[in-house]
């Protein structure tokens, strides 16, 4: 409905209990993951981070806190070629949390609840 | 028994600052002891530093105050002596230097210290291939000439220091803090600003870690009179320019942008590692904890003594440790052998 | 009714017939769904002058491997013996059979299952040359029962043929082994006894049927005799759906092999023929490294072929894989089990196309005259490779443009070892357009990742070599000439570069220049990954480091002065340990110059 006047949603994050679920999976998924200390050596080292503004820590952060969107475009741009994962000074995997992410945000690999749920989340 | 061992009531492995601290008091207790040193010179580590933190006191004057108390106390030591074996027998411990003599001792206190992490281990920074990157350590050795210079001997327009190499990094399998390395950066970077005031210099690191009396003041006084930029983010790589600049890539993760920049010179602020004595005479009596330091029996209240009877540990063989830190152990450690001493009945002596 | 006609022929009879008609279907199919390029190479081979050299192939393989059984006797010769024995007696039991039904009937005109069950209907063969046959069957008959005594023991103990480990089997399976099993003894006992009735058999069943007494050999003849035929229908009805089909398929893929048929990146009728093909022998289970440092036991190829051809789950068979080949190399049937893998892992909706538009600013370099390096990604991390490679360069007058001096675009071969197929191809066209654009005579790489990718996966108009190749190249024509050194180096064969190119001999003729080589036990086709490669994203890096300690060890063995390699890969995983010391062979030519 159109009340001829919009309220602006706040832009502070607000975790849900949805996306702490959705990052306890995650976490189950690649175990290595709780370990990131946020150094920024992958975001450095990234191949793919040398053509564009391209940083998988952010990316992650913003998935740790329900922050999901254009994650899955951004994501794509990866090259996967584990640069990453060998200069991590805490040993995340993260080629595997790369794809696993890839996969969590994915529309064809999601429930329609989460779909849902991201559709609501993200403005 | 042959002529050449000789007897000693307490056998100190070790003339570092703890080594040498503990003797002086324990020789002023009346016990007698023996100092042993593998190099050549007494607290070598220290008389490689220019200055030290957080009073920009003179490094040499400290060794020099070392050594004169064990001239004081005449204190029986040996230089360039390294013990290579230690090995219990009875209630006595038979060490055994290079060259095959055998010392017999009723105490032993390992004060073995620490060794610098090799940074070529982490050959993505380029330590020993590119001219322009040095390690802490080549840093002092400058700073002692009192001249900064980049590769070309001319004065430099950027350094900058990258914390925690050898340190907090699964890759070489060194998970600890080695603790005393955000505090030298700090201090290391004012010399240089001192030095060479024109020069920009940038601190590239994860955490900073102040945590002894005057740390906090000593960034602050760097940040607000030195202008010196901290930069919250690991460099990843390293690489050559055509000017024999040294590229480096980190993150800015406080920005949360990749950051690419070219400096004269790139210190690599190298942590402590278990000494190849520590290593090696911890594994020889069953002290050895990981990463090889030498592991004491609890860390609250018996912190200088191990499981073995008879033989106590101090200063950075435990683990990383200021060198004030490793002086406070030591003497510790002299009060805890004194008491050990007084225990043991005459006639088990 | 004819006198060759007893109804316990029938089971056989029906037994063989569905069989047949089952494996033709199953044949048709396979073949009908190869996909152009697979079909485009076997008309192209059977339609040119191509057709004699993979004729020649098909026979000899056939007789190598199908009956001989010459690649598991190289690599064990007690289960190779026990597989010869079974499938060979076998085979030669039918047709020495076949021949001498032939022969006593002076050619055609008999009933076909008289060369299975001819002692039973032939009972008067007892004069002259008919001894010889009948010992000559009884020969071949104790040389697949000495078989199938093997596989029982090996059932229960492995290690009697030498093997770590038996392949877990479904219960389908287990009941099949036992009917196959039971065929031979079955057949032992059904021809002593009707030896013992009539005196016509060789030196084995007339010897039994003298010791039987003729009473148990008159009841029990009959239900013997249906008995081994019972046995024969089951186990013929079942085995197309059970492991026992790789005795037929085998023939089939080195036939379509031999035209010149390879697996696709997604899977098809040849991919069928590949799944059925495995005998699950558990060879590929012996030299995993996962299962022998790290107890992961059902990843293996031997399971992964498995559960794809019966549809089983098999996510973690697919992703938990370091793709290091060793299995590939084992395999004696030679199944391309690193390629089904990569089809399984394809990532589908994941895959997406047009990811990498902001590799398009990147520009070509004229390179006319000169030679293009490519470090790889990896070698941003070890400086001191692409260092030598450069001083090397120079110290040779050699003009180079060094493509990823700055930036790299991957090769790609990450991507498609996780089954990013369409990504992959992307960051393939990129690369290629900078090659080709630049114009350089040949292109060095330092990366044998790399290296494999643009020599197999790219097709470029120059020539790819890695930087091994090169050195080699150097040092014979004599314009790099290295100081020898007293060093004792140990080489480690990278995956990629060793089981994937099959370059073992350069790194170490490089290396004889400078080095003296330290002995490795296990070395070449037989290296043992270094646990860190990029073809597996499901181990955590304790794991990954516990295969490369098993790597160490076995290169370690004979106390080198430090641990050469040739993959900037391999060099980082060795650097991990503290108590290594590790270099490239590039480094250690550069120091010597």
């Amino acid at each position: 409905m159109d009340f001829g006047f919009t309220i602006s949603k706040p832009r502070s994050i607000e975790p849900t209990e949805a996306g702490k679920e959705q990052l306890r999976l995650l976490e189950e998924q690649v175990p290595t993951f709780r370990r990131c200390m946020n150094c920024g050596g992958c975001t450095a080292t990234c191949s793919a981070g040398h053509f564009i503004n391209f940083n998988i820590r952010k990316v992650h952060n913003l998935y740790r806190w329900g922050q999901y969107k254009e994650l899955d475009e951004e994501l794509q741009k990866c090259m996967l070629c584990g640069k990453c994962t060998l200069v991590c000074p805490r040993g995340v995997n993260l080629r595997s949390l790369i794809i696993h992410l890839r996969k969590a945000l994915n529309k064809d690999h999601l429930s329609n609840d989460f779909q849902h749920f991201i559709r609501n989340n993200n403005r | 028994m042959d002529g050449k061992i000789i007897s000693i009531q307490v056998a100190i492995i070790g003339g570092g600052p703890a080594g040498i601290e503990a003797a002086s008091i324990l020789s002023r207790y009346g016990v007698q002891v023996s100092l042993f040193e593998g190099e050549s010179k007494w607290a070598h580590n220290i008389g490689n530093k220019f200055k030290l933190f957080p009073d920009f006191s003179s490094a040499d004057e400290l060794v020099q105050t070392l050594s004169q108390k064990i001239v004081e106390n005449q204190i029986p030591a040996y230089l360039s002596t390294k013990i290579v074996a230690l090995e219990k027998q009875k209630n006595a411990w038979v060490l055994t230097d290079e060259q095959g003599r055998s010392y017999v001792a009723d105490t032993v206190l390992l004060a073995t210290g620490y060794d610098i992490f090799d940074a070529k281990r982490k050959e993505e920074l380029g330590y020993g291939i590119y001219n322009g990157v040095m390690t802490s350590v080549d840093l002092e050795a400058m700073l002692k000439t009192g001249k900064i210079t980049n590769v070309l001997g001319e004065q430099p327009q950027c350094v900058t220091f990258l914390q925690c190499v050898g340190s907090r990094d699964e890759k070489i399998g060194n998970h600890y803090c080695s603790k005393v390395c955000c505090v030298t950066a700090v201090k290391q970077a004012i010399e240089v600003k001192k030095m060479s005031p024109q020069t920009d210099v940038f601190v590239f690191y994860m955490d900073l870690r102040m945590w002894g009396q005057g740390f906090e003041e000593l960034y602050r006084e760097a940040q607000e009179k030195y202008s010196i930029r901290f930069v919250r983010g690991r460099i990843s790589e390293a690489a050559s320019t055509f000017d024999d600049r040294v590229q480096i890539k980190a993150e800015d993760t406080l920005v949360g942008q990749p950051l690419k920049m070219s400096t004269d010179l790139l210190v690599l602020m190298v942590g402590m590692e278990a000494s190849c004595g520590t290593k090696k005479l911890a594994a020889c009596c069953g002290i050895d904890g990981e990463y090889g330091f030498a592991l004491s029996k609890q860390p609250h209240l018996a912190d200088n003594q191990t499981a073995q009877r008879g033989l106590f540990v101090a200063g950075a063989c435990k683990r990383p440790m200021s060198i004030s830190d490793a002086i406070n152990d030591a003497r510790a450690a002299a009060t805890e052998i004194v008491e050990y001493l007084k225990i043991v009945p005459a006639n088990k002596k | 009714m004819s006198s060759y006609f007893h109804p316990f022929i029938l089971p056989f009879c029906i037994g063989t017939l569905v069989l047949f008609v089952i494996i033709a279907v199953k044949f048709y199919r396979w073949i009908t769904t190869l996909d152009r390029k697979q079909k485009k190479n076997v008309w192209m081979s059977l339609l040119t002058v191509r057709v004699f050299p993979a004729l020649w192939r098909i026979v000899k393989e056939i007789v190598k491997e199908v009956l001989l059984h010459v690649n598991i006797t190289r690599y064990n010769w007690r289960m190779g013996y026990m597989h010869r024995s079974i499938a060979l007696g076998w085979f030669l039991l039918i047709v020495t059979g076949f021949v001498e039904t032939l022969f006593h009937f002076r050619g055609g005109g008999h009933l076909p299952w008289l060369g299975i069950f001819f002692r039973f209907f032939v009972r008067d063969y007892t004069y002259g040359i008919s001894r010889v046959w009948a010992d000559v069957m009884d020969l071949l008959l104790l040389y697949v029962l000495s078989g199938v005594s093997i596989a029982i023991f090996k059932s229960i103990y492995s290690r009697v043929v030498g093997i770590r480990k038996n392949t877990k089997l479904r219960w389908f399976d287990i009941c099949l082994r036992y009917s196959l099993w039971l065929i031979f003894p079955m057949r032992l006992l059904s021809e002593s006894c009707t030896a013992a009735l009539t005196g016509n058999g060789g030196f084995l069943t007339q010897g039994i049927g003298d010791m039987l007494p003729t009473e148990f050999a008159q009841v029990m003849e009959v239900p013997f005799w249906t008995a081994y035929s019972t046995c024969l229908c089951v186990f013929f009805v079942l085995f197309p759906f059970s492991r026992y089909m790789h005795i037929f398929t085998e023939p089939l893929l080195i036939v379509f092999r031999s035209l010149g048929v390879r697996e696709s990146s997604q899977p098809t009728g040849y991919t069928r023929m590949e799944l059925n093909a495995c005998s699950r022998c558990g060879i590929c289970i012996d030299g995993c490294p996962l299962d022998k440092e790290l107890k992961i036991n059902d990843i293996q190829g031997v399971y992964l072929l498995r559960d794809v051809r019966h549809g089983l789950p098999h996510r973690n068979a697919t992703e938990n894989c370091l793709m290091c080949d060793q299995c590939v190399v084992d395999c004696p049937v030679g199944i391309e089990i690193t390629e089904i893998r990569k089809q399984e892992r394809n990532k589908g909706a994941l895959d997406t196309h047009d990811n990498y538009r902001f590799l398009d600013s990147i520009q070509s370099f004229n390179a006319i005259g000169r030679i293009a390096y490519f470090g790889g990604c990896m070698s941003h991390l070890t400086p001191g490779v692409t260092e030598s490679m450069k001083k090397i360069f120079d110290a040779v007058g050699q003009k180079y443009w060094m493509m990823d001096e700055d930036k790299t675009i991957c090769c790609g071969r990450p991507l498609l070892q996780q089954g990013f197929i369409a990504q992959a191809a992307e960051l393939r066209r990129k690369n290629a357009h900078l090659i080709v654009e630049s114009h350089a005579q040949y292109l060095v790489t330092s990366c044998p990742i790399c290296y494999q990718s643009f020599k197999k996966e790219y097709n470029l108009p120059i020539k790819v070599i890695h930087h091994t190749e090169y050195l080699a190249a150097l040092i014979r024509l004599g314009k790099l000439k290295p100081h020898k050194t007293g060093l004792k180096v140990a080489y480690h064969d990278p995956c990629e570069l060793g089981r994937g190119c099959n370059i073992y001999d350069e790194p170490r003729e490089v290396l004889q220049a400078v080095a003296e080589l330290a002995r490795v036990q296990k070395e070449r086709e037989h290296s043992i990954c270094c646990g860190h490669s990029l073809g597996n994203t499901a181990l955590d890096v304790e794991k990954q480091d516990k295969v490369r300690d098993a790597a160490l060890r076995n290169l370690k063995a004979d106390h080198p002065d430090l641990i050469a390699t040739a993959c900037p890969m391999c060099k980082k995983a060795f650097q991990r340990d503290r108590y290594t010391t590790v270099k490239d062979i590039a480094e250690l030519i550069a120091e010597q110059l």
